[in-house]
């Protein structure tokens, strides 16, 4: 009797250990997501997720979820770890409170909805667990946000110079002369799948990609969409060049902004001083 | 500056090919790669969407995803040792990776795990650099007429599409690599590993489009091997 006691206990802690394995192989450090001080757990995410992720975006974070056929731009493929909206550079992972933001946020040129409806804590364990989709949170840290320094207020003369940005990095081969999405290479470009893909048209003035506000202007291209053909042109912009680039892309939407009325204004009297913006064009 | 980029230019002329009077120490593997089954064709690439591209090439550029040569040879293969030489010296020269004409020169860049990369923008245009890294991770910067140049390396062994979005014709190859011995086939589809120690090597022949083909080797001593390839050509 006794041997037999003893292998039912042996077996019992191997069972106890394989739970444990099974436990940890799901996540390790992405097991827990720390987002505004509430943690997230992806045991408590993966209910969840079945129940509202997995429809489009799969069970297994493939994309291959049933309606990922009839939905574009596709799902995102959760297995590359790989993500537009991200504080951090190109090339690097996103932070847990850059995915919160997501699922909050939702896409709006896309079939993403924002998630408001769920819990923030519901949003903090779903981050957790889509994190454990992608090997590459188990060897990889998520990357260190890049800084926004202080917003400048809005001048002509920086929109100019924005202007020129617009014209000399050649935003306008994708996004068109006049930001309406329709530049050179627009028809052409496919994200990282190969999937067709459009580039923003400010011209409709919604919601950019990642975020509406001006901070979420700069950091898009700050650190690039990664997936999409957007890139990064940290490398190639200072702060203040930033700042620039911004006040003159809120001129291009038809909203109303101070960018935009100081735009209205100095073009109704010195529009004819301006080059054209494309193939032929000087910027100013 | 002159002196390193000469050695870089010497590094570009080993790899690529057979280097006249350089003879290392050790054992070579050389060979040739050939195909059979039909290769596509070469399509001449149209760059009417950027002018100051178009100015740079005499004749029409065609694609460079399958270029074959006389007697059936492949250009562009990478052929590399895959097993055998663990612990070799890793290579500490970098490899530089241009964008010029809206063409990447090499069409193929070979690499070593952290190896140091530097991305070139030779055009009066902008270009994104674009790897579509797996395993690696993906990122994707711009770099406009004159920007200073991307340096950069790779911590995992790979082969990495390169892409540049705002000109779609724009294909190109980094191939990271854990073995500082490899070679990439010219325009006759010659190869040469050179200064290979006594030992038994797996020996793998890689291209885009015609796949991977392995070969055991033995080398004894400071002898030269022949091992050639022939890789299964498609059209697209």
């Amino acid at each position: 009797m006794r041997p037999f006691t003893g292998w039912l206990s042996l077996v019992s802690a191997c069972g106890a250990a394989l739970l444990l394995s099974g436990a940890t192989a799901l996540p390790g450090a992405a097991q827990q997501t720390h987002v505004a001080g509430k943690t997230g757990n992806a045991a408590r995410g993966k209910p969840l997720y079945t129940r509202y992720c997995a429809g489009c975006h799969g069970d297994e974070g493939d994309a291959q979820g049933e309606n990922a056929q009839w939905i574009d731009p596709k799902p995102r493929d959760f297995t590359l770890g790989v993500f537009k909206c991200r504080s951090t550079p190109s090339g690097a992972l996103p932070t847990d409170q850059d995915l919160f933001n997501t699922v909050t946020r939702g896409f709006v040129t896309t079939n993403m909805p924002p998630w408001v409806a769920l819990t923030p804590q519901n949003r903090v364990d779903l981050v957790a667990y889509i994190k454990t989709f992608s090997p590459r949170w188990r060897t990889a840290q998520a990357g260190r946000p890049i800084t926004i320094p202080p917003e400048p207020a809005p001048t002509i003369e920086g929109i100019l110079r924005g202007r020129e940005l617009f014209q000399n990095l050649e935003c306008w081969k994708c996004h068109g002369p006049a930001g309406h999405g329709d530049g050179p290479s627009a028809k052409t470009l496919t994200d990282s799948k190969d999937d067709p893909i459009r580039p923003y048209n400010f011209q409709t003035g919604t919601r950019f990609m990642c975020g509406e506000t001006n901070q979420d202007l700069y950091r898009i291209f700050m650190t690039g969409l990664d997936g999409s053909p957007m890139p990064s042109f940290a490398d190639q912009l200072q702060a203040n060049q930033a700042w620039d680039l911004v006040h003159f892309l809120r001129t291009l939407q038809p909203l109303h902004s101070p960018e935009a009325a100081m735009w209205r204004s100095w073009f109704s009297t010195h529009g004819r001083e301006l080059k054209p913006i494309g193939p032929e064009g000087g910027g100013q | 500056m002159i002196a390193r980029f000469t050695s870089v230019v010497a590094l570009v002329a080993m790899v690529s090919g057979p280097a006249p009077g350089h003879r290392a120490a050790g054992g070579t593997i050389s060979g040739k790669v050939t195909y059979t089954g039909t290769p596509p064709k070469a399509r001449p690439i149209d760059m009417s969407k950027e002018p100051s591209c178009v100015a740079q090439h005499a004749t029409p550029v065609t694609t460079q995803d399958a270029v074959t040569g006389a007697g059936n040879s492949v250009d562009y293969v990478v052929v590399y040792i895959s097993a055998g030489d663990e612990g070799a010296a890793a290579a500490t020269d970098t490899v530089r990776y241009e964008q010029k004409g809206c063409q990447y020169i090499p069409h193929v860049a070979v690499m070593q795990v952290h190896q140091p990369l530097a991305v070139l923008n030779d055009d009066p245009t902008s270009h994104n650099i674009h790897p579509l890294a797996k395993v690696n991770a993906e990122w994707n910067k711009s770099q406009p007429k004159g920007a200073p140049p991307i340096h950069t390396a790779w911590d995992q062994p790979e082969f990495i599409a390169v892409k540049c979005n705002v000109h779609p014709w724009m294909h190109g190859y980094f191939v990271v690599l854990k073995t500082p011995h490899s070679s990439i086939t010219d325009s006759t589809g010659a190869f040469k590993l050179e200064g290979l120690p006594a030992g038994k090597y797996t020996v793998t022949a890689w291209h885009e489009r015609f796949g991977t083909q392995s070969q055991e080797v033995t080398i004894a001593g400071s002898e030269t091997k022949t091992a050639n390839f022939v890789l299964t050509a498609r059209p697209y």
